[in-house]
């Protein structure tokens, strides 16, 4: 299975939303599944948590996968609570998302 | 294909606008346009007015204009707004002449009626910038979720254990043990501990959003900010308390409460919300203008001659439940909690006020109460109603009700309080409580399920402040112990309060045990007070809505130092809940329909078939047949049950009724004995040496089985 990584920047909300799912999709329309590297990201909004899923959900319909990973603490407890941490795979560094989807 | 109608008709101040849908009400999102519609019957003009995320001041306020209203509706659309950093607001115009109802104020900027995020009271307790001339702030919502295959549970009512609870006295306490405390979070952190009690049922007290620093001020006790805590003063109707979520601050709550709610799903866990539809949060002429009151105050209040405020709420202003608008509104909201949000049920604060007429007058077939029992998407909901009001009209027994609407039963809590401490002349009454009150209930044909039992609720004592104060002791909400009920039907076991005394403490446990037994082995839906499995008490505060803090926050200490309540509760809802006999839905006959030598259900006194009636008399016996259990949907034949009950203080012994032949009685639980005797996991209950009598101790219970 290919994959790419998208970079998420400090926040993920209305002001550029359109841009990651742009550019989360640009990468499922190639067929490569796709890893969000959350590391720098501190804060995602209700729009923000909505991109990710609609995300998950087309990779999904591609037989693709989306993995997020180095979500912060502040917004894994956003996922937790919100109940939407469910629905995705999780990894804490690159190496171990890698390892996972390599194997 | 694409719409014909998604272009802008409209510029103003560079927002694209044109006509919206008068309906829905609120503010709808659809793909990049946002539809604002709003109803007065009685306003001239409409303004909306909009703001970025939390700023002061608007930055735009756009007129409705002629071609925006259709009716008594005001709508419009915008394109391409950015919404999650939008708050809005009304600005209605109309006649000042508070006579004739009409309090229209263009100065005033409104919350929408409709408004399904309200931020404003987004933290707990955090001071709000008073001077603020919006101080309630509407937002608009996301109305997806991925529920997955979730749906409301639709468990038969008569299958409920309903555990009242209120989101901050659950976990705010000390050692509560979750991260997030006093949220929805905090109740999903605890949902282990619920499956372990063994309820299936939550019901919420106020989840609505309303304003903790209504009426604020200092206890004259101890000098502590008391806040109205429990919410029974609405600000919206379709929006859930922001500072109940941990995600508040990010104006997550709609998230996070629905994430509550499929995860008790999950687990099995029924989710009721305690609703308040009989006032707002606007009080009376002296309160403030958050919403209806300025948007169209003769439509949503109930109103004398004079224009004054109704208030048979007793918190200064009726809502005008049988006006044909608001009557819409309550539906729409109820159906909204069910289609969002997944909710099973509905608990109607002070809902004798809802089959008022707008005069106040009591309807003997109210048509907001009619369209509930009836509506297609209510139709499995259920709907349980306080059947009293503050305007003196009781209706326990004889609530409208359709065959739809179950009552919480005020009488049960009563002849029980008054049996558990040894009142005489309360003895036929109790009886008719322990079955399923037929006297309120058989004649209209509604069932045991139309019975809501409890013992204590967040109105009055808790159950170990039952047991432990003879009278209330409320000054720390300073109103000089005015407030609250006075008439507690409670003893306190021979000390006022705490006591080192133990066999006063004794006693005070037995009692606890007595009264969650007689809760148990009762016909209709059980009602536990949430704390009271670990003997909670409030200090015989009977009133605590304004004390968020220890006083009515559950101590999660007192699971390990009561922890033979807490083992005892555990074991008797587990046997309710294994038991079919004690949870019918119709009422019992008392006869051997069946043929097979006992009847249904069969009274006993201290001789076995011979059932006390006396006026003084203090001890009941009853037999349940197992045998009748495969009568009931999903039932098979059970074991037989037998309960008595001492509520003399002195000993007395029980003649058995005669077991089928092979089958002897065990004991399975006895009150008057200390944990861990009091009461036997299932399959482990001794078998009792003298088959024809037991000896129950005094103001004790015993329940044995026969298998």
């Amino acid at each position: 299975m290919k994959f790419e990584t998208y970079q998420l920047a400090k926040e993920l909300d209305s002001f550029n939303y359109q841009q990651v799912q742009d550019g989360v999709l640009a990468i499922l329309e190639k067929g490569s599944s796709a890893i969000i590297d959350m590391t720098a990201c501190k804060y995602v909004s209700s729009t923000g948590l909505r991109v990710l899923l609609y995300s998950k959900k087309i990779a999904a319909s591609k037989g693709l996968r989306l993995c997020l990973v180095g979500i912060s603490d502040e917004v894994q407890d956003i996922m937790n609570v919100t109940g939407f941490n469910t629905f995705f795979d999780c990894f804490h560094t690159m190496d171990e998302c890698l390892q996972a989807v390599n194997s | 294909m694409d719409r014909v109608d998604l272009f802008p008709t409209h510029e103003y101040q560079g927002l694209k606008l044109r006509p919206g849908r008068p309906y829905p009400f609120g503010a709808t999102i659809a793909g990049n346009m946002v539809n604002f519609s709003v109803y007065s019957r009685y306003a001239t003009d409409c303004t909306l007015v909009l703001f970025h995320n939390r700023e002061e001041k608007p930055f735009v306020e756009i007129p409705f204009f002629k071609e925006f209203r259709l009716g008594n509706v005001f709508s419009m659309i915008i394109f391409d707004l950015d919404y999650e950093n939008i708050e809005y607001g009304f600005r209605m115009d109309g006649p000042y002449e508070p006579e004739k109802g009409h309090w229209f104020d263009k100065s005033k900027i409104l919350l929408d009626p409709y408004a399904k995020l309200i931020v404003g009271r987004d933290v707990w307790g955090q001071e709000p910038h008073w001077d603020s001339a919006y101080q309630y702030r509407a937002r608009v919502v996301f109305d997806d979720f991925d529920w997955e295959d979730d749906l409301p549970l639709e468990t038969p009512v008569n299958d409920l254990v309903v555990y009242e609870m209120h989101v901050r006295n659950f976990t705010c306490g000390a050692g509560s043990g979750v991260k997030h405390r006093g949220t929805f979070a905090g109740i999903v952190e605890k949902i282990p501990y619920l499956l372990e009690l063994g309820v299936n049922c939550v019901e919420l007290m106020p989840i609505h959003e309303f304003d903790e620093f209504e009426n604020h001020r200092v206890s004259p006790v101890d000098g502590r900010q008391l806040y109205n805590l429990w919410g029974y003063s609405n600000v919206g109707f379709f929006a859930p308390k922001a500072a109940y979520a941990s995600t508040g601050k990010y104006a997550m709550q709609v998230d996070e409460l629905k994430n509550l709610v499929k995860q008790l799903h999950k687990n099995g866990i029924e989710v009721i919300l305690d609703v308040v539809f009989n006032h707002t949060a606007e009080g009376n002429e002296q309160g403030p203008y958050i919403s209806y009151r300025g948007i169209d105050n003769k439509t949503y209040y109930m109103l004398t001659p004079d224009g004054h405020y109704f208030n048979f709420s007793g918190c200064g202003n009726t809502l005008n439940c049988n006006n044909p608008n608001v009557r819409d509104m309550i539906v729409e909201s109820l159906r909204y909690w069910v289609i969002d949000y997944h909710i099973d049920g509905f608990r109607f604060d002070l809902a004798a006020i809802l089959g008022r007429d707008q005069n106040g007058h009591p309807m003997s077939n109210p048509p907001l109460l009619e369209s509930l029992a009836h509506d297609p998407i209510l139709g499995k909901t259920k709907l349980i109603a306080e059947a009293w009001d503050a305007g003196g009209l009781y209706q326990v027994g004889s609530f409208p009700s359709w065959g739809r609407w179950a009552e919480w039963n005020g009488k049960f809590r009563d002849s029980m309080r008054r049996f558990l401490k040894s009142d005489e002349g309360v003895l036929a009454d109790v009886k008719e409580r322990i079955i399923g009150s037929p006297d309120l209930y058989a004649s209209q044909g509604r069932g045991i399920k139309a019975s809501v039992n409890f013992i204590t609720a967040h109105d009055g004592f808790t159950l170990m402040d039952l047991v432990s104060y003879n009278g209330k002791h409320n000054e720390a909400n300073g109103e000089d112990n005015r407030d609250g009920e006075n008439h507690n039907n409670s003893w306190n076991c021979g000390c006022e309060g705490e006591t080192d005394d133990p066999d006063i403490n004794r006693l005070r446990h037995q009692q606890v045990k007595n009264a969650i037994t007689m809760l148990m082995v009762s016909q209709g839906i059980p009602m536990v007070l949430s704390g009271d499995e670990m003997g909670n008490s409030q200090q015989g505060n009977n009133n605590a809505y304004c004390q968020d803090n220890e006083i009515a926050w559950l101590d999660w200490n007192n699971l390990e130092k009561n922890a033979d309540l807490f083992r005892y509760f555990k074991q008797m809802i587990k046997f309710r809940r294994q038991h079919k006999v004690l949870r019918y839905d119709e009422h019992l006959r008392h006869q051997d329909y069946l043929g097979l030598g006992y009847p249904d259900f069969s009274w006993h006194g201290v001789k076995a078939w011979q059932p006390e009636s006396g006026h003084n008399n203090l001890t009941l016996a009853f037999m349940l047949n197992g045998q009748y259990a495969a009568t009931i949907p999903e039932g098979h034949s059970d074991d037989f049950i037998y309960v008595a009950m001492n509520m003399h203080w002195e000993m007395h012994g029980f003649e058995l009724p005669q077991l089928p032949e092979s089958m002897a009685w065990h004991v399975f639980a006895n009150t008057g004995v200390p944990s861990p005797d009091d009461i036997f996991e299932s399959g482990q209950e001794p078998v009792i040496d003298n088959q024809h009598e037991v000896l129950v101790g005094p103001r004790s219970i015993m329940i044995l089985i026969g298998k």
